[in-house]
């Protein structure tokens, strides 16, 4: 299966990532260890000047991890005909342990990736590099979760195995594969339903709080989270059976088929966006009492706020008009 | 115009301006940015376009056939036992095929000789595909010998295929049922096998089992497993070539990482400048990042377009020799021009991505350098 | 005013070959003056104009900036003297383009683009509206009677009008302070008289004016109001 053109690239995109953090980690290392802004040595000074091929390199690899997240989902998607009862990505995924976790894995590192970059832009609206040793002890976590991905990913598609036709025995018969999705498509929407739309509710309301008292980041944050596992969830068990408009189709990774128009791009770009500027929120409480960062930081967190707000309320706008709209009611 | 924008223009022209005022050594740069896009796209294009020409060849083609093997050889199969498959739940139609192939020394390959029920095809002649027709330069009108079993036979050329999509019908002849049986020697009450349709093609696999159950020496081949295993081999095909040109890929990262580091000394210069008079090392990154982007967009472009021309328009001449192994399931090929995202994501992510890593550091030595370095020179 | 205490200035610091380029420097540059820094090559002027104009940071020593105005820091208010001996790279920068000119010795200008584009060039990471920041540019060209090289390439100018086109750079973000490293090492002595003219009018225009030469057309001239005299790195008169 390695040869494939999508796992090449899938595969080439994760070594890169990989090199490009292992590079970014290495550097995080010494300017954890050497870094003495008081002092203006020659050393210092390139600790600066490095700082900056840092968040290049982490800038770089968010970007390309989350370009890979969709285009792992769309080789899966295209390898489905070569798995037998693989009706789609889905199918593809369930095909060997490493696919789910490589999926979760994906989004996880472009949800730290994301936090770090937020960290990184606080930190250099200070004057004083106030977040230097976090930014950099959080790098030094995202190192090992892209080495970790990279390795479920390389294994996922080791394991591929095409059930290609042989001259000696006829057919192959399969079961449905589906896995991860038909345990999630098994929560019944009587539950998901309200639990969506109470956490939708919980998450607007901590972010209103938020924005008039400057309190309950962490909060907002947890909520942020919470609502992109409800909302994915609700996706498989109900929003998407009304795009659909199919009682028994509960793939979330059809919906980024030309079929349905797309939607998928909208829908899983607004719950990631919003999920990172959501915990971004949370990241940068704890650095309110900086000083140099006392004017900023409250400023950028309700700007994050607002913007995670805002994807949340364009996604719940997003299958809210499927609902309505879909003549399949349920 | 929003500051934090107007930033992103003002920097994006000015990337623009520097790019052509280094005409020459970008231009070299792009060229082999281009070459070693169009040489991964016609590939990939290539085989994808293989891929659809296969699933549109199967569409066609029945749900399911069911062949006898005897000793692990395909065999003829008995008329007869139509009648009992079609008794199984769930089958709608059985249909006996008569087919072969028939190598011909003169034209050097296989072609296929194949049964129609078409009345309007008369005894002792043929319909050929275009292929057929043209290695062994014939037309409507003409007679050809075919060897037969029991000697030549010959036949008149009713009518040449017309050219819809060549894979179909570019190596077929088609005859009647009679003269297939003479060809080839086959007896009354015997097929080369039968082709099944199912009402729902679900339970396809459920009537392929039954009939094992019933035949033992019956192998039923489902559409979706001859499938499957095109795109198996057509895949591995066309990796196994990326993988040869990743070393292509691999010298142009050397390439772009040489290029990136050897900044001349006007450039490093012009940096030098630009930071002593207020440019800060993001804005030198932005700069760089601008002016790598348009480099790659214009390399893609123009790859993706040449290579499109390339296998769409003169079917991929410049493989011929390379692909030659593909050259005996399709004699002759005029691709129907396919181009989906998703093969240009993949592209993408060969080509570009490297490319940007590879340019990642020497960048940023450029954008660190000391704001006071332009101070002395 | 700028103050600086006890400045030094070590390339190479904690490397095997240390060199102390400016050497315990405590000095005050009065606004609205012309202050001249005078002394041999290599005796680290244009490295103290570099430490002064927020380019580089010293190894060691304190450098105040007073009088700048509110909103050039984000906490900063009116009145405050801002320290900047520590500060990371991109508020360095935010200072410098807002204070300081700078008037290089080489003049420094992008071969290759336009006169109008040069002078507009430090203006381009601070998304200015570009209509506005055009007129301004051409305001100052004019001035200095550029006018008919407005869209010639800066490789075809004469010494003099290179070094006017670097002025007018230095001027388009109108900076509190005007810092010329050797501004006449390039020009002949009727030249060298026309500029220190013009830098007369720029102190009439209540300018801050920091200029290192060892010319006596500029050390030499009324218009200095301190004269600085280094040697190996430290002053040696006139503080
Ligand atoms: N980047 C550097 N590394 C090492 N030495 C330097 C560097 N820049 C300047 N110097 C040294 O510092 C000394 C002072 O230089 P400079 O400030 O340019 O003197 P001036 O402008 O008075 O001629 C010189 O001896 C020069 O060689
Ligand atoms: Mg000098």
């Amino acid at each position: 299966m390695i040869q494939h053109p999508g796992v090449l690239a899938l595969l080439l995109a994760s070594g890169l990532v990989s090199l490009l953090l292992l590079a970014a980690g290495w550097q995080g290392l010494r300017i954890l260890r050497g870094w003495n802004l008081q002092s203006g040595s020659e050393v210092q000074l390139d600790l600066e000047r490095r700082t900056y091929l840092v968040s290049t390199l982490v800038a770089n690899a968010l970007v390309i991890q989350i370009l890979s997240l969709f285009l792992f989902i769309f080789t899966a998607e295209g390898l489905h005909t070569q798995f037998v009862g693989a009706m789609c990505a889905a199918g593809s995924l369930a095909v060997n342990a490493f696919g789910y976790p490589t999926l979760l894995a994906k989004i996880a590192t472009c949800l730290v990736a994301g936090v770090w970059l937020i960290l990184h832009r606080a930190d250099t609206q200070g004057h004083d590099y106030p977040l230097i040793r976090p930014k950099y002890v959080l790098l030094l976590i995202l190192v090992p979760m892209v080495l970790a991905e990279t390795w479920l990913q390389a294994s996922y598609l080791a394991g591929l195995k095409a059930d290609v036709m042989t001259s000696c025995c006829g057919s192959l018969f399969g079961q449905g594969r589906e896995g991860l999705v038909a345990e999630l498509a098994g929560l019944p929407p009587r539950i998901m339903q309200p639990a969506f739309w109470i956490t939708l509710g919980a998450f607007v309301a901590a972010g209103v709080l938020l924005l008039r008292t400057r309190r309950g980041a962490g909060v907002f944050s947890v909520l942020s989270l919470a609502f992109l596992l409800v909302s994915v969830t609700s996706l498989v068990s109900f929003f998407c059976l009304y795009i659909y408009e199919l009682p028994t189709h509960h793939c979330p990774f059809c919906l980024l088929q030309r079929e349905y128009g797309f939607v998928g791009y909208p829908i899983y770009g607004t719950l990631l966006g919003g999920a990172i500027l959501g915990l971004g929120v949370g990241a940068l409480a704890p650095f309110r009492a900086r000083k140099s960062l006392s004017e900023a930081l409250p400023r950028m967190q309700a700007r994050l706020a607002w913007s995670a707000l805002v994807l949340a309320l364009i996604f719940t706008l997003i299958v809210g008009i499927w609902m309505v709209l879909s003549p399949l009611k349920l | 115009m929003r500051p934090s924008v107007q930033r992103y223009r003002n920097i994006l022209d000015f990337a623009l301006s520097s790019l052509l005022r280094r005409k020459g050594r970008n231009l070299a740069l792009i060229c082999v940015y281009t070459l070693v896009v169009f040489v991964i796209a016609s590939l990939i294009f290539f085989v994808q376009a293989l891929k659809r020409e296969a699933r549109e060849l199967l569409v066609q083609a029945p749900d399911m056939v069911v062949q006898r093997m005897v000793a692990g050889r395909h065999d003829p199969m008995p008329v007869a036992q139509a009648e009992t498959i079609r008794a199984i739940r769930g089958v709608e139609a059985v249909q006996p095929r008569l087919w072969g192939y028939y190598y011909d020394p003169v034209y050097g390959g296989n072609l296929t000789v194949m049964a129609t029920d078409d009345t309007a095809l008369a005894v002792e002649s043929v319909w050929v595909g275009q292929g057929v027709a043209r290695s062994m330069r014939v037309k409507e009108g003409d007679m050809i010998s075919l060897r037969g079993y029991a000697g030549p036979m010959l036949f008149s050329i009713q009518k040449v295929l017309p050219e819809e999509s060549e894979l179909v019908s570019s190596d077929l002849i088609l005859m009647s049922p009679q003269d297939v049986r003479s060809l080839f020697n086959l007896s009354e009450g015997l097929a080369t096998d039968l082709a099944v349709q199912a009402g729902n093609p679900r339970e396809l696999p459920t009537i392929a089992a039954k009939i094992v159950e019933q035949f033992p020496d019956a192998r039923p081949i489902l559409k979706s497993e001859i499938l499957r295993t095109y795109e198996a081999i057509f895949d591995w095909r066309g990796g196994l070539m990326v993988v040869v040109l990743s070393s292509a890929i691999l010298s142009f990262i050397i390439f772009a990482w040489d290029k990136a580091t050897g900044l001349s000394a006007e450039e490093r210069k012009e940096v030098g400048i630009l930071k002593s008079i207020g440019w800060e090392s993001a804005d030198v990154l932005l700069l760089k990042f601008w002016e790598g982007s348009v480099v790659s967009l214009t390399a893609f472009l123009g790859g993706v377009l040449l290579a499109y021309v390339h296998v769409f328009f003169f079917s991929a001449s410049l493989f011929e020799h390379a692909l030659k192994g593909w050259s005996v399931l399709f004699p002759r090929y005029r691709l129907l021009p396919a181009l989906d995202g998703y093969q240009l994501a993949v592209l993408f992510f060969l080509t570009v991505l490297p490319y940007t890593a590879a340019t990642l550091v020497p960048i940023w030595r450029a954008a660190t350098v000391d704001p006071d370095a332009a101070m002395r020179s | 005013m700028i103050e600086l205490s006890r400045v030094v200035k070590t390339y190479q610091a904690g490397l095997a070959t240390p060199f102390t380029a400016v050497d315990d420097v405590s000095l005050r540059i009065p606004a609205g003056k012309v202050t001249v820094l005078k002394g041999p090559s290599g005796s680290g002027k244009t490295t103290l104009l570099t430490l002064i104009g927020c380019m580089a940071r010293p190894t060691s020593g304190r450098i105040h900036l007073h009088g700048l105005p509110a909103g050039t820091l984000p906490q900063l208010t009116e009145g405050d003297a801002l320290e900047i001996t520590s500060l990371p790279e991109r508020f360095l920068t935010a200072i410098r383009r807002r204070t300081f000119g700078f008037i290089f010795q080489q003049f420094n200008l992008v071969r290759g683009i336009s006169v109008l584009e040069n002078v507009m060039l430090p203006t381009y990471p601070t998304g200015e509206d570009h209509a506005w920041v055009e007129a301004r540019a051409i305001e100052r060209l004019g001035e200095l009677g550029l006018l008919r090289h407005l869209h010639a390439s800066v490789d075809r100018l004469s010494g003099g009008e290179a070094q006017r086109v670097a002025i007018a750079r230095a001027l388009i973000n109108e900076p509190a302070v005007i810092i010329a490293d050797e501004p006449t090492a390039h020009l002949d002595s009727r030249l060298s008289e026309d500029f220190m003219e013009l830098m007369g009018q720029f102190k009439a225009a209540g300018k801050t004016l920091l200029i290192t030469s060892h010319d006596p057309i500029v050390h030499g001239s009324p218009l200095a109001d301190v004269v600085v005299e280094m040697r190996d790195g430290r002053i040696v008169a006139g503080s």
